[in-house]
């Protein structure tokens, strides 16, 4: 079973706990790991790296643990990879100074 | 609840009775270390900096100096200069010796070269040894004591599961009247909504953010983006894409307790319940601050596995990342990952802390403790200018 965890209920990404496979469905567990839902993934996925659990509109904001953790640099599909190529940091953007 | 600790002259209280030597300059690092090699309970102090220091960098690096030779872990110290530096030798050791006694200086230049230095700082420390022998534990109010919180080389699994374990272990510390220091202000940013929350006053909140602000213009004023620094390239392989990722799971630490205080670098913690210390992220720069405020000792979490100790304080090594946990298993403590992997619930990880934490504090030792990690380093806050 390819578990993927929700750690707040207005989170938008999950984290994947095992590594999963591009078509494969992993089990949406809360931080209790309580069942609450499946996804099916779009990309193979590591272990720790967080998949989208709903769209998300670029310049939206994504949310983990309750909290803004960055915003979509992209549009992101429900069930794709989440990380450093589609999600940017709004600080410490010394780049856009 | 008391444990049984060593007492110190200025009423502080050790879990270790160590000799620390340390060295006012990297000229004397060498002998430093060659003085300690030959004590085994003796830790050599060495450092790259201590001459062409001026101001406030000045300042901060003797006084963490002074705070490592009064430290409550040490029970005795050499303070060892070359002579033409600009941490005055005899200004620390008059320093470190008002708070503790068996104090020694001996300055190279006044002494003699590396090989008499050696000789005489070796056989200064064996007195030492043999007089710390002489020592025992005494009850303590666990009052006294001062847990160092600290995370490093992070991963998905910090925020989830290692520092969570962490935050509970804050409760049981907290209930008990115990404190808990922790900074890595860096590794803030993002989280200032829990923080403010967290906050026992407008005074502290406004501190901490002020501290976050700071760090956060140097990234601003280099125009560079703080990704790939922070969050570290370990990290983001890891599974943690930005600073407020990082940071989120890294507040995790101070579990539910109100933060009662915010001190600068250098500073000492003085009330009960958890302080906030401005240290950077940088794990040794950390450490320092840690043990500068008081912390004997460092509970450290890290996902990516870092076998980093420190000379002043035990650090107790805690991760809940399976395959490190056995890839580098010998520089653990414990092992969480059964909180990912199996059953372990975040409360049981936080008592299995609790309950082993307290044994380290009565003498026993923690992977880094015995496979010799003892790092060391001061914290700049300008850099070589002259």
């Amino acid at each position: 079973m390819k578990r993927a965890m929700i750690l707040s209920d207005t989170d938008n990404v999950a984290t994947l706990l095992d590594d999963i496979c591009e078509g494969e469905t992993a089990v949406l567990i809360d931080a209790e790991k309580a069942e609450i839902g499946r996804i099916r993934v779009l990309n193979d996925i590591r272990r720790g790296h967080k998949t989208a659990i709903r769209a998300i509109r670029a310049g939206e904001q994504i949310v983990k643990y309750g909290q803004v953790i960055g915003g979509a640099s992209r549009d992101i599909v429900t069930g794709e990879l989440v990380h450093t190529h589609n999600l940017e940091s709004l600080r410490g953007r010394g780049d856009r100074a | 609840m008391n444990l049984k600790m060593y007492a110190r002259a200025n009423g502080t209280f050790g879990v270790r009775n160590r000799i620390a030597v340390i060295p006012t300059v990297a000229c004397a690092n060498h002998v430093a270390e060659q003085i300690a090699a030959a004590v085994e309970t003796a830790d050599a102090y060495c450092h790259p900096y201590g001459c062409d220091q001026l101001g406030k960098d000045l300042d901060l690096s003797f006084n963490c100096l002074k705070l490592m030779g009064t430290h409550p872990n040490n029970g005795a110290v050499l303070v060892l200069g070359l002579g033409c530096e600009e941490i005055l030798p005899h200004d620390l050791y008059e320093a470190i010796k008002a708070e503790q006694p068996m104090t020694e200086l001996l300055v190279m230049q006044e002494y003699g070269g590396s090989t008499r230095s050696i000789e005489r700082g070796i056989e200064i420390c064996r007195q030492f040894e043999k007089e710390l022998a002489l020592q025992e534990r005494v009850d303590a109010d666990i009052s006294n004591l001062t847990i160092g919180l600290e995370c490093g080389g992070s991963d998905f699994s910090s925020g989830i599961a290692s520092n969570p374990s962490l935050g509970e272990f804050t409760a049981h510390l907290c209930a008990a009247g115990g404190k808990a220091v922790f900074g890595e202000t860096t590794e803030l940013m993002g989280a200032e909504e829990i923080l403010r929350n967290h906050a026992s006053s407008q005074e502290v909140f406004d501190f901490i953010n002020s501290r976050i602000k700071a760090v956060e213009q140097v990234a601003l004023d280099m125009h560079v983006d703080l990704r790939g620094t922070q969050p570290s390239p370990g990290n983001i392989e890891g599974g943690l894409s930005t600073i407020e990722e990082k940071s989120l799971g890294g507040v995790m630490k101070i579990g539910r307790e109100k933060i009662v205080d915010a001190i600068p670098f250098g500073a000492k913690a003085t009330r009960p319940g958890v302080t906030y210390v401005d240290t950077p992220g940088n794990d040794l720069a950390c450490s320092l601050g840690l043990a500068c405020a008081g912390a004997q000792i460092i509970i450290f979490t890290t996902g990516r596995g870092t076998p980093m100790g420190f000379a002043s304080s035990p650090v107790y090594k805690v991760t809940a990342n399976a395959f490190i946990a056995g890839i580098m298993a010998e520089n653990f403590d414990l092992d969480l990952s059964d909180i990912i992997e199996g059953d372990m619930t975040i409360r049981q990880g936080g008592e299995k802390l609790w309950e082993d934490i307290l044994r380290v504090a009565e003498g026993k030792e923690t992977a880094a403790e015995r496979l010799g990690h003892r790092e060391f380093s001061l914290y700049r806050v300008s850099p070589i200018l002259t």
